[in-house]
């Protein structure tokens, strides 16, 4: 199954069309969208605009692919399940964002081999259709965060 | 879910969590969970409203320490903290990988220790790098 999430706050109509046609021409029926205050609504694939934290975790779980805005909340949750992420990063451009941060800071995560990013919607059917290297990509992440931080922050805590 | 993955630092300590999201004390149980109302440098009336939620959740716990990767609220609970004596670390999130936040670099003279998660931002007159989340 292929998870799709624009996340909570903002819409992303261009990340939702493109993974429906893209999903339309290839007969694809085991996309799930999660498309929040998106305007286009799906035809082929299945949609919701908002699930529970559990519900997004069981989607999470189950997915084989995840394909994300730029939310480091749902890269983190990627990594932690060991699951390979496409992350589409909104554009100030396309009235998506109020910043052009997200495809900066997604560039950063990929630099640490950490995800994989697409700047369109044509560079992610490139990946979808070759979606085995991105399956390649899926980093596992620890649990807890790098021991140096948590070293340093131990011992800082020591003193109290 | 950035200070969850840092758990194991605060292991052995008594612990409480704060955060704006009202269903946030799920993921932290046994620990204690204080929702706080959510603001920005947009909404100066909400940024009050957590101001004050703040006094009162920093009277009522007396933290030794603080601990927060932002935003706002987490900005306002390090001030709030500072003031009452309490050792206070900002660790800015892994979301700022461009830029520090706003909060994080407001927050400069309210924190014992200010750490950037990304090692390009950080420099000899602060913000350290000591490793990320992830």
């Amino acid at each position: 199954m292929i998870y799709v999430t624009v996340g909570t706050q903002l819409p992303f109509d261009r990340m939702v069309r493109a993974m429906d046609s893209w999903a339309a021409r290839r007969g694809r029926y085991d996309v799930f969208a999660q498309i929040g205050r998106s305007s286009y609504e799906p035809s082929t694939i299945e949609w919701v605009r908002f699930l529970t934290p559990e519900d997004n975790a069981r989607c999470l779980d189950r997915a084989d692919l995840i394909v994300s805005h730029a939310g480091t909340g749902t890269i983190i949750d990627a990594l932690q399940r060991c699951k390979p992420i496409i992350v589409f990063p909104r554009r100030m451009e396309f009235g998506e964002h109020r910043t052009d941060h997200q495809m900066a800071t997604a560039r950063r995560f990929e630099q640490r081999g950490l995800v994989c990013v697409v700047e369109n919607e044509t560079v992610l059917e490139t990946l979808l259709e070759g979606s085995e290297k991105v399956m390649a990509v899926a980093t596992a992440i620890s649990d807890y965060a790098s021991e140096e931080l948590i070293r340093f922050l131990t011992s800082h805590l020591a003193a109290d | 879910m950035e200070l969850l993955r840092l758990r194991p630092a605060w292991e052995r300590k008594k612990v409480v969590y704060a955060g704006v999201s009202p269903d946030g004390g799920n993921e932290v149980r046994p620990a204690p969970y204080y929702v706080l109302p959510d603001g920005n440098l947009h909404t100066k009336l909400a940024l009050i409203r957590v101001f004050l939620e703040a006094f009162r959740l920093v009277m009522r716990v007396r933290p030794a320490a603080v601990i927060s990767t932002g935003a706002a609220p987490g900005f306002v609970v390090v001030v709030v903290a500072k003031l009452f004596g309490a050792k206070t670390i900002w660790i800015d999130s892994i979301a700022n990988a461009e830029a520090l936040s706003i909060s994080g670099r407001a927050v400069r003279p309210f924190a014992d220790v200010w750490l950037t998660q990304w090692e390009h931002l950080s420099s000899e007159a602060g913000p350290q790098y000591h490793g990320s989340v992830v």
